[in-house]
């Protein structure tokens, strides 16, 4: 029996990616551990190894082919005394990927679609537009400002060399030099404090966290550093800096590696917080981090990564600090989330429709200063609210929406506000367990269902 | 393969050198089917491999006792199999199923095994170095001459946890061995870009902690260091450190572009240094085993593999409840 060569998955998130080349042909005899091909994933571009050992009997994907999914048969593999001649060649159909795979949930970038465009843009009418992924924005943003501003620089673990763990920095150790994009060793707590100190001296550094898990070596310095030095001093030195990298669950990472930290970094008085969704919010909201005289939390998403949205096409684009954008607007209720949060939230909303429900859906994108106002002016028109979160439930970001609308719009609510949260566990690998330990659309569909009384 | 220089220890017995040969093959092929069963999607995450190291873990594991403690990193799997967890168990916990040792709850970073005296299995790169004290602390306190064994890589060297932790274990005189696992990389990091003295055994020196280097490829010299270290701890003398200077063949975890160092580093590595090839090449030059010996070992090695890989298949997802369970332990009655 000849044994099929299978599309590997080679990331966590990986779905499908391209076979950009093959480096053995029909006929060659292939051990494991040697490299038969290089496979473009959502991240970098890879190595491909053999695992058994045998005679390629024939490639069935040729390189080259985009958007091949993770477990078609790419390649056949003779084992020993078979011929190519012996082996039917099967059509190279996507196999069904098993029931337990690690495929993240898809989600349609339903913003691109022209009627869920926002009622009120950041950008003049008539503006061009281009498609970008939220990896590519934040690239851009970093790259522009580093451009006009020599004391902006990025600090952090891999960012150099590596070209980012993530590719959010891929390029700019090129254009920039190692003076300006420094690659630093494990140590977080460390760097975290040397920035800081850094930005006392008059330099306004970007410090990216692998992940924001790590950034808990670091927190220290975050909040008793950064936040603090402002009021401490009474107003005579501070912290104008960034700290950015992706934040909350990617997929199957575990309970160490699976956090949204929102709401822990908008407790503190002295950060601004931000967490936005699009691409365009990413762009103009890393500009604004950047030059904003105070420390910004900068938390992304490695699930958003890898999704296309409109970008403007400006010289200069930014998006300030401290507003939410209507997403789509509604009369029935108010969805408010952030982050990757949105995307449960226009998923609900686009469902909801279907129904004949309304659902005007906010992105508050900036989590401290919050946009409450917004919300507010929204509640007060459709009189329901449902916040939408990854994180824990406990002092979440939506017990804070809901205490907010309880004194500013309580005689507006019909209906008291649910939270839609992750749930109140540490992340499970399970791939059944950790679906449960997120929220859903349909959690939130639920959840608008019931405060619209439906 | 003439670079290969191990040499046969006298005072070795060809039953023991074959029993270290089929502990570091087992990990061996074990990583290999994990790494099949990663790229077609039944495990998922990070899963980071530990093929080439095989000879750390197998030769101190040679040298500890019954009831001797043992921590380590997310790169756990090889630890897991040396101590003996069942290679069903872990396999089940990398496909995220009820059978796992954390009951499909932790996956490839977090496992753990009360049993084995394996106390995980952590993700946050140097976390498991104080936790290793502690453990060698507990020991002390309850004076039962137990050693435990912190596992840790080069990259983690670097973090101050680390340095707060010599201090301690220096000063209390904790029965640890501090095992730093140099694979020369940290990620895509090369030791010589991040640290300022590469020699990291020396790093005790500051507080008192003496240290050696070992040759991680060699098996027995991997065991010798480790009978110096715990007769050291168990001595009661304090804590003591290797650094065991070894390489990963792999990527750092299953996605790792691979662009900081040459294939031609890593195939020469595997070519010449190789730990098992070197005992292979001991065990059949002084014909302690034929070829035919060690294909059946083989034969037989791959069908305990294969058997996980297929218990970590059919053992089943974990039940729904089990996402609300081991929040809280239960107080005693
Ligand atoms: C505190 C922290 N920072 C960053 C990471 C991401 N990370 C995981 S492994 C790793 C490299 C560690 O290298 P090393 O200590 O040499 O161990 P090896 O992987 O080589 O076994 C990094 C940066 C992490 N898990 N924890
Ligand atoms: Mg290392």
């Amino acid at each position: 029996m000849a044994i099929e060569i299978l599309m590997p998955a080679l990331s966590p998130t990986m779905e499908e990616g391209t076979l950009a080349k093959w480096l053995i042909k029909k006929g060659d005899t292939v051990s494991s551990g040697d490299i038969i091909a290089e496979i473009e994933t959502d991240k970098a571009t890879m190595e491909f190894e053999a695992v058994d050992e045998g005679v390629i009997g024939s490639i069935l994907v040729p390189e080259g082919s985009a958007g091949v999914s993770v477990n078609t048969a790419i390649a056949l593999l003779l084992e020993d005394g078979e011929s190519a001649n012996d082996v039917a060649v099967p059509a190279p159909v996507s196999a069904p990927a098993p029931t337990v795979a690690a495929a993240p949930v898809q989600h349609n970038d339903v913003e691109n679609e022209p009627q869920w465009r926002a009622p009120q843009p950041d950008w003049p009418e008539g503006t061009q537009m281009k498609q970008q992924t939220v990896r590519e924005a934040l690239r851009d943003a970093m790259s522009e400002e580093m451009r006009s501003d020599e004391t902006v620089f990025l600090m952090g673990e891999e960012v150099g060399e590596y070209q980012g763990a993530y590719k959010i920095s891929q390029g700019m150790l090129d254009e920039f030099g190692s003076k300006r994009i420094i690659d630093t060793p494990i140590t977080e707590h460390g760097f975290a404090g040397i920035a800081v100190g850094a930005s006392f001296g008059g330099l306004k550094p970007i410090v990216e966290f692998m992940t924001f898990n790590f950034a808990m070596q670091a927190i220290d310095h975050i909040i008793n550093s950064a936040a603090k030095t402002l009021y401490m001093s009474g107003g005579q030195m501070g912290a104008p800096m960034v700290f950015r990298g992706p934040n909350g669950a990617a997929a199957r990472v575990g309970a160490q590696h699976s956090q949204d930290y929102a709401a822990w970094y908008a407790h503190i008085p002295g950060l601004k917080v931000v967490i936005p969704y699009t691409a365009a919010d990413a762009k103009g909201l890393m500009k604004s981090a950047i030059r904003d005289p105070n420390p910004v939390i900068f938390l992304e998403n490695e699930i958003l990564y890898g999704r296309t949205f409109d970008v403007p096409v400006l010289d200069d684009f930014t998006v300030p600090i401290g507003k939410a954008r209507i997403a789509r607007e509604g009369s029935d209720v108010t969805i408010v989330s952030f982050g990757i949060g949105m995307s449960y939230a226009m998923e609900a909303a686009a469902k909801l429709s279907e129904s004949g429900v309304s659902a005007e859906v906010i992105d508050l994108r900036s989590l401290r200063p919050m946009d409450t106002q917004t919300v507010i002016e929204s509640v007060k028109k459709t009189n329901r609210c449902v916040t939408v979160e990854e994180g824990f439930p406990v002092g979440a970001i939506g017990n804070h929406i809901s205490a907010v609308l309880m004194q500013e719009a309580f005689d507006y609510l019909d209906a008291p506000v649910i939270n839609c949260t992750g749930k109140d566990v540490p992340m499970p690998y399970a791939a059944n367990l950790e679906k449960l330990a997120l929220t859903t659309t349909d959690e939130v569909i639920e959840a608008v269902q019931k405060v619209t009384y439906s | 393969m003439a670079a290969r220089k191990m040499t046969t220890k006298p005072n070795v017995s060809a039953d023991e050198l074959l029993q270290h040969y089929k502990d570091m093959l087992l990990i061996r092929r074990f990583e290999e089917k994990a790494g099949q069963l990663y790229g077609m999607g039944l495990i998922g995450g990070f899963c980071h491999l530990y093929i080439g190291q095989e000879a750390v873990v197998v030769g101190l594991e040679a040298a500890a006792e019954e009831g001797d403690k043992r921590i380590t990193s997310y790169r756990d799997h090889g630890h897991m199999l040396a101590c003996g967890m069942d290679p069903n168990g872990v396999m089940a916990e990398l496909t995220g199923r009820i059978d796992g040792y954390s009951k499909g709850k932790g996956g490839s970073m977090h496992m753990f095994s009360k049993e084995k005296h394996f106390y995980g299995g952590h993700g946050i790169v140097a976390a498991q170095v104080p936790l290793g004290a502690g453990l060698a602390f507990a020991d002390k306190y309850q004076d039962n001459g137990r050693v435990t064994f912190t596992y840790f890589g080069d990259g983690a060297a670097n973090q101050g946890q680390v340095y707060e932790t010599f201090n301690m274990a220096a000063i209390w005189d904790l029965p640890c061995i501090f095992v730093i696992e140099n694979n020369q990389y940290a990620m895509g990091t090369s030791q010589d870009r991040s640290t300022s003295t590469p020699d990291l055994h020396t790093r005790g020196e500051a507080f008192g902690i003496p240290g050696e280097i070992v040759d991680g490829m060699d098996v027995m010299a991997v065991k010798e260091a480790g009978e110096r270290a715990v007769k050291h701890c168990r001595s009661g003398k304090g804590p003591y450190i290797l650094e065991i200077k070894t390489y990963r063949y792999r990527g750092h975890s299953m996605s790792d572009p691979a662009k900081y160092r040459t294939r031609e580093e890593v195939q020469k590595m595997r070519d010449e240094r190789d730990p098992i090839e070197q005992v292979r090449d001991v065990l059949l030059t002084g014909k302690h085993a034929s070829e035919d010996d060690l294909k059946a070992i083989d034969k037989e090695i791959k069908k305990v593999v294969n058997a996980s890989a297929e218990f970590a298949k059919e053992s089943a997802l974990p039940d729904v409840s089990e996402l609300w369970t081991d929040i809280y332990a239960e107080a005693e009655a």
